[in-house]
């Protein structure tokens, strides 16, 4: 059985195909503008890449923000419920994920059959999240990507204590303007949502094994700060960013 | 549009609760008297939800609620523009919607009705909160009326000797502040058979929200919101009693011939705090989607739930007591409790807390609350941030994944 999990989010849209069991393949590209193009692209593209035919796949099912908008899936489930199945499928020990993606931070607390037994998320500001890392990597005039090694290499991060996303960002600036070393305003960055994401997380209580999903787990001065910050260590799945989708693919199979 | 009627849906049809026109009028009415009063001769006191309002009935004034008036104002959708005014008169955004729309409104007679009838007196009782001290300090300021206080100690284990002497000498001074306002001796025998009617009229509330404990059930929270109206504003009056008699007998004929809220009813939810009154449809359609009916709530429990405090024959004696231990006006613990219990009375499958950005002192010890509830009865529990009429603090897409996924944990898909 073939089985599609398609993972709609703020910044990027995730695919990833499951057979019998097994992950077939995964792929990511920008939301952009439009999310119901973004699913749609995002599935066709993977598929071409595999080689499959769409009617080779028995069931969709849509999850992320955009998950709704997904008219080629069977079924729409959230992403809490899919990082859950994701985490699950790819380490079954795990039974906290903390997933960070664009626009939300989420910790997920789950029995050991990988269903959730509880969750918190970020409420109304989005700071913490990738967005905020993509906004802190502009006012550095740096790329995203480089920033968790640049920030394994502070002395000293930086203290970054506003919890809003546009007065942290002038903070950075005053900083810069400070003459602080970009990697430690990058480890301060990083800290700031390590403190954030731990609060939050201690709600649910973060039982061990932790697993981190999401896009940000790609960053390792992040995952670095987690495990500062909550004093346990973080595991991170090889297919972070596509979990989400993973996990919905696994959970087109229980529907099927 | 071609003019055509929309057809009409029979299931809907027979799921509407009929007295809501009979409801609509009595609030329409009261109103009308309200606004006329000074035509009339009446006095008008504005008085806080939970100030005790019998002795008001006692004395022939019309109370009236700036909350009830504020959660209308949220129901409009008018609270954003009203709240924006109130900023921009100098009042923070922190502070609760109901006091800025409140204040707001007062300036502009604002708001679905044109705004309140002038005050002739302002009561205020702070067993609900702090704020309502300095907000109707300003109106009574902006009115230039007389304001009278009845401070309410916070019962956090106890409620103490005391604080029972405390407050009781206070309903004195209250009775003393009324007859002097009026020009009038106060009426004691009055004041009896008004609290006789207060009682009985939260005894039939009580025992309409206890309907759901029926399953399915023949009404929902959110119906329990609308009809909580009359026994906030015309609590100790007959039209109180009449009205939850009828109420009660339909409810009870729907239980009987098997009328639900939610027609395929399949879990049954505990929602806290005030509701969130620009989006009562919303929500109540997006837990119907997924089966699911929010069978009662400690909010409109609240005007019946100091009962076993008050005292039919010496009701004067008993209002201190049933006045200074409402809801939010005790210990979290204490609240908890009442949660459990209600949990397992209505045998709600889950609990949903708005956590109410304008409501602090309901708010305060709600993660306390969901955990000690997560403990005693295992069941899910959801937080959802929002505010009763400011819809500026209400985010749907993140509030549709928090409610779809809470779903998704209870039914265990």
């Amino acid at each position: 059985m073939i089985t599609v999990g398609i993972d709609v989010g703020s910044i990027s849209a995730k695919a990833a195909v499951v057979r019998d069991g097994e992950l077939l393949g995964s792929g990511v590209i920008l939301t952009g503008y439009n999310a119901r193009n973004a699913g749609e692209k995002v599935f066709v593209d993977l598929l071409a890449k595999l080689g499959l035919d769409k009617d080779a796949v028995d069931r969709i099912v849509a999850t992320g923000c955009g998950r709704s908008s997904v008219d080629v899936a069977d079924k729409a489930v959230t992403e809490i419920t899919c990082h859950a199945a994701g985490a699950h499928f790819q380490d079954p020990a795990v039974r906290c994920v903390i997933d960070i993606g664009g626009q939300d931070s989420k910790a997920i607390a789950m029995d050991a059959t990988g269903r959730v037994t509880d969750f918190a998320m970020n409420d109304k500001c989005a700071a913490g999240t990738g967005r905020f890392l993509e906004v802190m990597a502009r006012a550095l005039e740096l790329d995203l990507d480089g920033f968790g090694e640049m920030s394994l290499k502070a002395d000293r991060p930086a203290a970054i204590s506003s919890l809003c996303t546009v007065f942290a960002e002038s903070e950075v600036i005053s900083l810069i303007a400070r003459g602080e070393r970009r990697e430690n305003i990058i480890a301060g960055i990083h800290e700031s949502i390590g403190s954030r994401v731990v609060a939050m997380a201690g709600r649910v209580g973060l039982t061990e094994p932790v697993m981190m999903t999401g896009g940000v787990a790609k960053n390792i001065g992040v995952v670095r700060a987690l495990e500062k910050k909550s004093g346990k260590p973080i595991r991170v799945s090889a297919n972070a960013q596509v979990n989400g989708a993973i996990g919905a693919a696994l959970i087109a199979v229980c529907h099927s | 549009m071609n003019g055509a009627e929309k057809p009409i849906d029979p299931e809907k049809e027979k799921r509407k609760i009929k007295s809501v026109g009979r409801m609509k009028d009595i609030m329409t009415h009261y109103y009308i008297e309200a606004k006329t009063a000074d035509q009339t001769g009446k006095k008008v006191a504005w008085i806080t939800s939970g100030g005790p309002v019998e002795p008001l009935i006692a004395m022939d004034v019309i109370p009236v609620y700036p909350e009830n008036h504020g959660a209308m104002i949220g129901a409009a959708k008018m609270g954003v523009d009203l709240c924006e005014k109130a900023e921009a008169m100098g009042y923070a955004g922190d502070l609760c919607a109901y006091a800025r729309a409140d204040i707001a409104c007062a300036t502009v007679d604002g708001g679905p009705i044109g705004g309140l009838p002038r005050p002739d007196m302002l009561v205020c009782c702070n067993n609900i909160c702090g704020t309502v001290l300095k907000w109707y300090e300003v109106q009574a300021r902006y009115f230039k009326v007389p304001l009278f206080i009845l401070d309410t100690p916070f019962s956090h284990t106890e409620y103490t000797r005391e604080a029972h002497a405390y407050v009781r000498t206070q309903l004195d001074e209250y009775i003393a502040f009324l007859e002097t306002q009026c020009q009038k001796k106060f009426d004691h025998d009055r004041l009896a058979e008004v609290g006789r009617l207060s009682m009985a009229g939260q005894r039939l509330w009580q025992q309409v929200l206890d309907t759901t404990v029926h399953r399915p059930a023949p009404m929902s929270a959110f119906d329990a919101f609308f009809h909580l109206a009359l026994i906030v504003t015309l609590r100790g009056t007959q039209t109180v009693v009449d009205y939850y008699t009828e109420l009660l007998d339909e409810m009870k004929t729907r239980v009987a011939t098997g009328i639900a809220a939610v027609p395929d009813e399949r879990y049954r939810l505990l929602w806290d705090n005030l509701p969130v009154w620009f989006r009562t449809r919303w929500l109540s359609d997006k837990f119907a989607a997924h089966s699911a009916c929010l069978v009662a709530d400690t909010y409109t429990s609240s005007w019946c739930g100091t009962l076993t405090y008050l005292d039919d024959s010496d009701f004067l004696g008993s209002m201190a007591q049933g006045y200074s231990r409402v809801y939010i006006n005790i210990g979290t613990d204490q609240m908890a409790d009442m949660v459990v219990d209600m949990v397992e009375k209505y045998s709600a499958d889950g609990l949903v807390m708005h956590s109410n950005r304008s409501c602090k002192p309901y708010s305060l010890g709600q993660y306390d609350i969901q955990r000690i509830v997560q403990q005693k009865c295992g069941i899910p529990t959801l937080v959802i941030e929002a505010d009763m009429i400011d819809a500026r603090n209400f985010s749907e897409s993140q509030i549709t994944t928090r409610i779809d996924a809470f779903m998704e944990v209870l039914t265990g898909a």
